[in-house]
């Protein structure tokens, strides 16, 4: 499969990233790890006329962790997330999604950037990153602006970032106690549903939790009915039941050839009950 | 829309070509230089047959463009040979970890990087580094023993260099 042609060039800065964009206009598209577009543009799918490669901007890549929140450079991949120390330490459950995110060279090429840029609707990192109450830092030509996750997915493939903006950078609060869980498409890998949590247990009370869901419906959203059930809960049997059959909530589920509405529910709830029991044990 | 002059190093020597933007990388690789051991499978990024080793990393060749190879290095199958098989050549040999042989030098490229990262894998931490490559005829079974033949020889030759 050969894409409609194009003009490739390399971005060598952000200020060069923007100022290609504005050139090429409409037409023009970033390319980060190439792994959702490229993909796209073999099928003809996406037929950008300018192709503007960011993936060498300096100050994008790498992970650090300071004053409570780690900061994971939008050109990170998949792999790197995976693997790094900080992560795995500060933040198990996002390293445990990023672990699972299609196969390894699927990891090897996709970055966090570009996968919450995309915004698929069975991406992995937006229910993690809404549970574990990340922020999506975006830069333009006209200035650098922070957005909440959980505002940040608002639509199939779509997203709060406006075109022409770089996802620079996302910025985690340390939460040792958060997990995900994920039933993947057996073929693509895509989440049909997965469930980040992020727990804060006080003397076995459930003083705090937040749960993101994604692959259920067209964006990836905050589970705040089943939130409130389990909120100042001792997390017993009941109490999970509860909140895993409202965590659908009155969302409308998607229905296609992967999975219908009904088994979407049912396996967000089975989702939400193993990434609950996982932050568990880490608490 | 001009074509682009690229220099890719591939397997050690450095390969030119005029290409336009929209080659992919396993095309350069199979059509431009003539390496036909790396296959083209499904051609959507999903059975790895197209695997190689951009600058180490295992990645699909289908999904990569061949200008964003330029200046880089990539290894293919026919680079693994050196005096002898390589370790994984030889493990995919004895253990019979093919019968088409169509996915295999996909599947060595992944083994090939899990080792590099994983020189002592275990049989889940095998599984899930090939997981990215599909392949119909024998049910994983034997590549995975494969792969376990190749990190024991790369051990062994190892402890026994070491002396
Ligand atoms: C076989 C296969 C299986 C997959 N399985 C999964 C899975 O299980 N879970 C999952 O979550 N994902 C999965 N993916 C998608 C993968 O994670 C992609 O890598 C990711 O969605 C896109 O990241 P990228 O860097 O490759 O972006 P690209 O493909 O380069 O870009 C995607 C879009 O985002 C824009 N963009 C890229 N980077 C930025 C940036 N920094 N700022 C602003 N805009 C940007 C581009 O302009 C483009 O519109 C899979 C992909 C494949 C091919």
């Amino acid at each position: 499969m050969i894409a409609y042609k194009f003009d490739y060039k390399v971005a060598n800065s952000i200020e060069e990233a923007f100022s290609m964009l504005s050139s090429a206009g409409d037409a023009g598209s970033f390319i980060s790890g190439g792994h959702s577009l490229v993909p796209a543009m073999k099928l003809r799918l996406a037929e950008p006329e300018t192709l503007i490669d960011i993936s060498k901007i300096p100050g994008m890549s790498g992970v650090a962790i300071e004053d409570g929140f780690i900061t994971i450079g939008g050109l990170v991949t998949h792999a790197e997330v995976a693997s790094s120390y900080i992560i795995k330490e500060s933040c198990p459950g996002l390293a445990e999604c990023a672990g699972v995110i299609g196969d390894a060279q699927v990891r090897n090429k996709g970055t966090i950037g570009g996968n919450v840029a995309h915004a698929d609707p069975g991406s992995d990192y937006p229910g993690a990153l809404i549970a574990f109450g990340a922020t999506i830092c975006l830069s333009s030509s006209e200035g650098s602006r922070e957005i909440a996750a959980e505002n940040f997915f608002t639509g199939l493939f779509d997203t709060a970032k406006e075109q022409g903006e770089i996802v620079t950078a996302v910025k985690v609060p340390v939460a040792s106690s958060s997990a995900y869980a994920k039933f993947p498409n057996p073929a693509s890998r895509y989440a049909v549903v997965g469930v980040g949590v992020a727990l804060n247990m006080e003397n076995s009370t459930c003083q705090s939790i937040i749960i993101g869901v994604t692959g259920a419906a067209d964006h990836a959203y905050r589970a705040k009915e089943s939130e409130s059930i389990l909120n100042g809960s001792e997390l017993e049997e009941n109490n999970i039941e509860k909140a895993a059959s409202a965590v659908s909530e009155s969302k409308e589920m998607m229905n296609d050839l992967v999975a219908s509405a009904d088994y979407r529910t049912h396996l967000c709830g089975v989702m939400l009950k193993r990434a609950i029991a996982k932050a568990k044990y880490r608490s | 829309m001009a074509k682009k002059s690229i220099t890719i190093n591939i397997n050690g020597t450095p390969r030119s070509g005029e290409v336009e933007d929209r080659l992919l990388l396993v095309h350069f690789i199979r059509d431009d230089c003539a390496l036909t051991g790396t296959h083209i499978g499904c051609d959507s990024t999903h059975c790895g047959a197209c695997t190689v080793l951009l600058d180490g990393t295992a990645v699909k060749s289908c999904t990569v463009l061949a200008v964003q190879a330029d200046g880089r290095e990539v290894s293919t199958i026919e680079g693994m040979e050196g005096a002898a098989l390589h370790p994984l050549q030889e493990g995919f040999f004895e253990e019979h970890g093919l019968q088409c042989g169509f996915c295999t030098p996909g599947m060595i490229m992944s083994a090939k990087h899990l080792l590099d990262n994983n020189p002592k894998p275990n049989e889940e931490e095998i599984r899930c580094g090939i997981s990215g490559n599909l392949c119909r005829c024998t049910g994983y079974q034997n590549i995975v023993k494969s792969v376990q033949y190749a990190s024991n020889k790369i051990q062994e030759s190892e402890s026994v260099g070491g002396e």
